[in-house]
């Protein structure tokens, strides 16, 4: 696996300095791109065997997804959920969880938002979505902080209880929405009462997007600033290398694993929040909607760098919008995306094997034996 | 005497029901406890669950054979496990999040070829009446026992035998304790590890041709709900013991089972509620059965989910 440039090292020069660092930092933008254009590129080869043109596929995404104004506009209005889900993954990771479930704080935590809704109605609408925020980010922080937790003090794996509280989470949904918080108006399929237009999130001056993309843009360079910038995620780092290190510096490692673990939940309690209050308007079984799961391919594809995952959300939110077209034109099943994403989310993890092994990104090691 | 049987229809419909349930949990912790023997964890196989679901339908009708579906469900599972067995077999590729990426991958795989087989009938899998000696209609349904589930009881056993007592099961569990000792011992430790999990691959196959053949007995997107995850935290309760699998599996049937169970006898109140209990079970289960400071007793050394 030594790459084809560690022959010639020696006669290029050995690269010093800032040249020398690019090459070390590209390492973590290369991979990752190779690994997405591999897992494309077996997608293709999976069109091609169905005798679907592979080539007509991409074109589609892009006309759908990219294209035009209004394309931009489909796509951007889906990439709010996406980039709160990956960051519910991505702030765990940081300290080695693999939690899995963030739909089902999502999920919940759009119940929240309805039924708080529902309570404060007479309140001023500013102050009524701030109440309506706070308690879809305490139910996320609570159901996500809660798996941090049991990792912690019980020693239970976050990501089969993550994932068996996002069916739980389901369940209680569908509980509550044709029980307790069910409005005899919606016959078709229950939801929780309609907000009123005054407690509904609006769109973004000079876009046709609402405030989730605007939040989730600013939760995505917090959460770098966190990681990157502060002693916290410092910490975070050092106990996600090394517990018994973090434990021996005397790091509150309980702390930081609730803790972010509870941060991601929050995230992902904003992306029940928007879709409640911004998209649907009322909590149904729509709210299940699968992001949580591709948030997860995002998370992992930005590997676990909160920057990172905005493009890549982009990039999905605009292959889900083209969904729709691929149907009708190509007369794919809506299940392609998902086996679109399957395959990257594949090809990204077997590129982990890679990191450390092509001599290209270690100027350090050129003309060496 | 047949009519009605009041209060008793519930733990009658209960048994009944994890009969019924248990299978494809039987047939999925049987695979993952295989697989984690030799030292790795299958996240996947929920994934591998439903494709097996979906596989076995469509062949089932297609040939007009419905054991025809399951091999064909178990050829599918063992090739999602050996996919899986490769892959891990790579330095530095974590077993749990490659799970997580071939359950997404199957599932999407089942949806995409699954389509045209949802309105189609498919021929069942045949049951035997062990409930001939009662008259009472209720006993004779609850008694009413699928092949696959006495095979997959027959399995426990067989399983339970080579782990304890064969050359084959010995050589696992070395793999799985140790690599180091494997190697010392002129084993091929990832060679060991690829064919357990294929082989888990393919039961859990067969444990999805269940769904989709005998109960519910249809091919559709539902058609699991998180079975093959709970089966996985279900081998970590069954502490890798394939006979404590088969209990462990009748019991999540039966928790399965309760929500149809009462709304048969007119409870529907809170009807999603009890439609949870699996899974509150479950978690309840690996709450109480996990501890930060020791060991699992009886998990293999080199599973990552217990290090």
């Amino acid at each position: 696996m030594v790459d084809q440039a560690a022959g010639g090292g020696s006669a290029l020069g050995v690269p010093q300095g800032l040249p020398a660092l690019l090459l070390r930092r590209s390492e973590a933008f290369v991979i990752p791109l190779a690994a997405l254009m591999v897992g494309f590129l077996v997608f293709s080869l999976f069109l091609l065997a169905l005798g679907k043109s592979p080539v007509q596929f991409y074109q589609i995404v892009y006309q759908a997804g990219f294209g035009t104004a209004f394309s931009w506009q489909n796509t951007l209005s889906r990439v709010s959920p996406l980039l709160f889900a990956a960051l519910c993954v991505a702030l765990p990771a940081r300290l080695g969880l693999v939690i899995i479930g963030g739909e089902g704080a999502i999920v919940l935590a759009g119940v929240a938002t309805g039924a708080v809704g529902l309570a404060v109605m007479g309140f001023p609408a500013p102050v009524a979505l701030a109440l309506m925020a706070l308690g879809a980010c305490l139910t996320g922080a609570v159901w996500i902080g809660a798996v941090g937790a049991l990792r912690h003090y019980r020693g239970v794996n976050e990501t089969i209880a993550s994932l068996l509280m996002a069916y739980i989470a389901i369940a209680l949904l569908n509980h509550l929405v044709e029980g307790p918080l069910r409005d005899p108006a919606s016959l078709n399929k229950p939801s929780t009462a309609p907000l009123p237009e005054a407690l509904r999130v609006g769109d973004m001056p000079g876009f046709d997007v609402h405030w989730g993309l605007g939040v989730g843009v600013l939760a995505c360079v917090l959460a770098w600033v966190l990681i990157d910038r502060t002693t916290w995620g410092f910490a975070a780092r050092i106990a996600g290398g090394n517990v018994r290190a973090a434990q021996v510096q005397g790091l509150p490692v309980g702390l930081l694993i609730v803790g972010f673990s509870a941060l991601g939940g929050v995230c992902a309690g904003l992306a029940g929040f928007f879709e409640v209050a911004a998209v649907h308007g009322a909590a149904n079984a729509s709210l299940a909607a699968g992001y949580g799961f591709t948030g997860i391919l995002v998370a992992f594809l930005a590997r676990h760098n909160p920057l990172a995952i905005l493009p890549v959300a982009v990039l999905f939110a605009g292959i889900e919008a083209s969904s729709g077209l691929l149907q009708r034109r190509m007369d794919l099943p809506d299940a392609t995306t998902l086996v679109l994403q399957g395959f990257v989310f594949v090809a990204i993890l077997i590129s982990e094997t890679f990191y450390g092994r092509f001599r290209l990104f270690q100027p350090e090691l050129w003309g060496k034996p | 005497m047949s009519g009605d049987l009041g209060l008793w229809g519930v733990p009658l419909a209960i048994l009944g029901g994890a009969i019924r349930v248990s299978t494809p949990f039987l047939f999925v912790s049987l695979g993952e406890c295989l697989t984690e023997r030799s030292g790795r964890i299958n996240l996947g196989l929920e994934g591998t669950l439903v494709f097996g679901a979906m596989s076995g339908y469509a062949v089932a009708y297609l040939t007009g054979d419905a054991w025809m579906g399951v091999a064909a469900a178990a050829a599918s599972g063992a090739v999602f496990g050996l996919v899986h067995g490769l892959i891990c077999s790579l330095p530095r590729v974590n077993d749990i999040a490659i799970g997580i990426a071939l359950m997404l991958l199957g599932m999407g795989l089942a949806f995409f070829f699954g389509k045209p087989f949802i309105q189609p009938v498919a021929p069942d899998l045949p049951s035997i009446d062990l409930g001939w000696w009662s008259d009472i209609p209720q006993v004779q349904a609850a008694l009413r026992v699928n092949v696959l589930f006495i095979v997959g009881g027959v399995l426990a056993m067989l399983m339970w035998w080579m782990f304890r007592a064969t050359r084959v099961g010995l050589i696992i569990r070395v793999v799985g304790d140790s690599t180091d000792a494997a190697r010392a011992m002129g084993i091929r430790a990832d060679l060991v590890r690829i064919l357990s999990t294929a082989a888990g691959g393919a039961l859990a196959g067969t444990g999805g041709a269940y769904l989709s053949l005998f109960y519910p007995g249809s091919w559709n997107e539902g058609v699991s709900s998180g079975q093959g995850l709970m089966a996985v935290a279900l081998v970590i309760f069954a502490r890798w013991n394939p006979l404590a699998c088969f209990w462990a599996a009748l019991l999540f049937g039966g928790a399965g089972a309760l929500g149809p169970a009462l709304q048969s006898v007119g409870v529907s109140e809170g009807y999603y509620l009890f439609y949870a209990a699996p899974y509150v079970l479950t978690l309840g289960l690996l709450i109480a059965t996990s501890s930060p400071t020791r060991a699992l007793t009886g998990a293999p050394g080199e599973l990552s989910i217990t290090k």
